[in-house]
């Protein structure tokens, strides 16, 4: 027996040897499948976020430039101040249009029919008026003078440019196509950098439209979701943290907050509808109750972003503060919060940024609409840069495409700037136990 | 202790806001107007004039939908509900009845103009010509037998199984939503119309008006209908993706995307602008504004603002909401209506 078992040893050996050695390269194989599948999702994940980026960027680079054509503007008095009165009153209803078609009728005599001149006249964008009026109202010192203005051309004269339409002239007549190359040879019509994308409002006229109101209306909104939901986010941590004596009441209130971070926007909307606007009367479309509902909904992000930051700060820190004299809140207050701000720091940041692309709880109190002035103020009607964005989305006018893509590439810096921000936070004040 | 006060002092800043919006005196500036997401185009470029020329400030507008927008019209008077109401249909008696409850009790009604309903399909393929009852018999759920006055589950595959003179290209029509005011005027213009032609469902109009309804207008679940959301935009792009499938849409996306797409003819009568203008094209829709009464003279600018849509500068057939895509209405009834606006005429249904 003996004998026999040595004899077959080193083959009962060799064989588990290979056995192993199989099962081994089986197991480094999944192994590598597994890492290969994770590889493989991380570069699915990146190529459509590339795709993405690719066309919005692709559409949306062409909105920050626009056409533009120089006009030599006779600024008549006659036409603008027959009185010479001088009166602000005046100058600002004259009829501005006139001098624009006066000037567009200089550049082309030969157009007279009346068909034509109206082809002609809209080559010129109906914001063109407009622009004028602002010259005359600033320095009413330019009437009676020739000037040569660049003034915005046509949203259509702009895609036809911009080579967007696929066929020949697209919405433009045969006419316009010529006298617009017309312009263009003799150096009249040009390209600039669109400023007005910044810094107007919203407007029908694609080439008039900006996203300035919508952006100092989300600055409202969030200012007033800052102020409201770190303090109270904070403070609600803190308590349930620190101070709250762990029984049924306070874990059905920690059981509700996790299930609000979970709750879709949409009901926070109705939420604030029918309590901000029917019980509380406050107005429809105002930034105040806009921040007052994304409060509600970034309140459990950072509540539990601050306890989990509460919590990281090791033990020992509180004892040692207690064992030295201090109260329960001198330890918390100058110990322990100071370590966890910046954890809550940017649980808020990540919070903020997820309430700046909100727009389901806005439909709800009325922020997605139509609005062109600029908001003065947490009261006044405001809408806010993802509304935006929707609502161009949906207009028929083809160059509302490449600004929708614009508006996005303004949120999408908003938000990386955001994110950015909380990433620089964490490295800057994070401490390691 | 700094850090306690800093942080009760963010707490009462924070609550003296949320309670000083309280006291919040009632008061709005501007006009507010909600409604119709087909009326909205033309509200806002009529807003956006008003607003850069006159002393008033720009009107606030959503696009809430016709019932919507005058379920919010009719909540009450005060600054807290909306001035006007825009609706791409008439105000329904049932509306008018929650208005007068809820003390809204005189409204003008202005109709502002026609919109066009146009099926259409990419230009890559050739262009469909088709008749009302097509429509109907290519999406309806239920359809007439052919024997007798029998019905039978919708078996069309093809436009060529409707009608034997259209192409054999399989059916898929991309519109809209039930919850659109596109989608009940398409039902009922098209749909409608296209049932009528058999004469013992037209007779069930009037036997049980329930049952016929459920015939004009039950349109297929089967995949040939699919509802492409209230996006038009989205629609075109799926047109020119799919040069088999035909959309159904407002006329001014078929007028700003004329080099993507092209409106079909329907009943012989192509989708332009002069044929819905002079009705020979039977797709169309009246638009209409209302106007709560009791906020004239208490929110600056109404008065102003109605004669500003009702101006032929805006609305006449040379007008800026022209441009805009709207179908203007014949001299006669621009006339009553800008005399009713003017006026403040009350509704009569």
């Amino acid at each position: 027996m003996n004998s026999m078992n040595n004899g077959m040893g080193p083959v009962e050996h060799g064989t588990r040897n290979l056995l192993i050695q199989a099962r081994l390269k089986r197991r480094y194989f999944t192994e590598k499948v597994f890492q290969l599948l994770g590889i493989l999702a991380i570069v699915t994940a990146m190529a459509m976020l590339g795709v993405l980026f690719v066309t919005i960027i692709g559409k949306g680079y062409r909105a920050f430039q626009q056409t533009f054509i120089r006009l030599e503007v006779f600024f008549d008095r006659v036409e603008i101040d027959p009185l010479g009165t001088g009166e602000r009153d005046v100058l600002s209803r004259a009829d501005y249009g006139l001098l624009v078609k006066n000037a567009m009728r200089d550049v082309f005599p030969y157009v007279t029919e009346r068909r034509e001149k109206r082809e002609l006249y809209a080559v010129v964008s109906s914001g063109a008026a407009f622009q004028l009026r602002e010259m005359v109202m600033s320095d009413p010192g330019i009437i009676g003078s020739r000037q040569a203005v660049w003034v915005l051309a046509d949203d259509d004269v702009d895609m036809y440019i911009k080579g967007v339409f696929e066929e020949g002239g697209g919405r433009l007549s045969e006419r316009q196509v010529l006298w617009v190359q017309d312009l263009m040879s003799r150096g009249d019509l040009r390209k600039r950098l669109n400023t007005a994308f910044f810094t107007k409002g919203d407007s029908r006229e694609p080439e008039l439209a900006g996203i300035g109101g919508a952006v100092v209306g989300s600055l409202y909104t969030m200012t007033v979701t800052l102020l409201l939901s770190f303090p109270l986010g904070v403070a609600t941590a803190v308590y349930l943290e620190e101070f709250a004596p762990r029984n049924f009441f306070t874990d059905i209130i920690e059981v509700n907050i996790n299930n609000l971070a979970a709750v879709p926007s949409i009901v926070f909307g109705l939420l604030g509808l029918a309590v901000y606007l029917n019980f509380f009367g406050l107005p429809r479309s105002a930034p105040l109750v806009g921040g007052l509902v994304l409060t509600l909904m970034t309140l459990p992000t950072i509540i539990i972003a601050s306890r989990a930051s509460l919590q990281a700060v090791p033990p020992s820190i509180r004892q040692g503060a207690l064992g030295v004299g201090a109260s329960q809140m001198q330890s918390v207050l100058h110990h322990v919060l100071p370590l966890a701000l910046p954890g809550m720091l940017t649980g808020t940041i990540i919070g903020m940024a997820r309430a700046l692309g909100e727009t389901a709880p806005l439909l709800m109190i009325g922020m997605v609409a139509f609005i062109v002035d600029i908001p003065a103020g947490i009261m006044d009607k405001a809408t806010v840069l993802p509304v935006q964005i929707y609502l161009w989305a949906d207009s028929p006018e083809r160059a509302f495409l490449e600004r929708t893509s614009a508006a996005i590439i303004v949120l999408l810096a908003f938000l990386l700037l955001m994110n950015g921000l909380a990433v620089v936070l964490r490295k800057k004040f994070e401490q390691r136990w | 202790m700094n850090k306690i006060m800093s942080f009760s002092m963010a707490l009462l800043a924070a609550t003296a806001l949320a309670g000083g919006t309280l006291l919040y005196a009632a008061s709005r500036d501007y006009i507010s107007i909600v409604g119709s997401s087909t009326v909205y185009p033309f509200a806002t470029v009529v807003a956006e004039q008003f607003g850069k020329t006159t002393r008033f400030k720009t009107p606030k507008i959503e696009s809430t939908g016709s019932g919507g927008g005058l379920k919010l019209f009719c909540a009450g008077i005060g600054v807290e509900h909306p001035d006007i109401a825009n609706s791409s249909r008439r105000i329904k008696r049932s509306e008018v009845e929650t208005c007068r409850k809820n003390g809204v009790k005189e409204i003008t009604e202005v109709k502002v103009g026609y919109d066009g309903i146009v099926i259409s399909n990419a230009k890559s393929a050739p262009q469909m010509k088709l008749t009302r009852k097509d429509l109907y018999l290519a999406l309806a759920k239920d359809i007439p037998s052919g024997q007798g006055e029998t019905l039978i589950t919708n078996p069309h595959k093809t436009w060529k199984d409707v009608n034997p003179s259209l192409p054999k290209v399989k059916i898929e029509v991309l519109g809209p939503p039930p919850t659109s005011g596109t989608r009940d005027a398409f039902s009922e213009l098209v749909m409608e119309a296209g049932c009528d032609k058999y004469e013992f469902i037209k007779a069930m109009a009037k036997t049980d008006k329930d049952r016929y309804k459920a015939i004009c207008m039950g349109v297929r679940e089967d995949g040939a209908y699919i509802e492409a959301g209230e996006n038009d935009v989205l629609i075109v792009k799926k047109l020119e993706a799919n040069p088999d499938a035909l959309g159904i849409f407002g006329f001014s996306f078929l007028d700003q995307n004329t080099d993507k797409i092209q409106g079909s003819i329907i009943d012989g009568a192509e989708a332009t602008f002069e044929n819905i203008a002079d009705g020979t094209y039977p797709v169309s829709r009246p638009l209409y504004v209302y106007v709560k009464k009791a906020h004239v003279g208490t929110i600056p600018g109404i008065r102003e603002f109605i004669s500003e849509f009702t101006s032929e500068k805006a609305w006449g057939p040379e007008g800026y909401l022209i441009d805009k895509g709207l179908i203007p209405m014949p001299d006669d009834e621009r006339k009553k209506f800008s005399t009713d606006a003017k006026m403040l005429n009350n509704l009569a249904l």
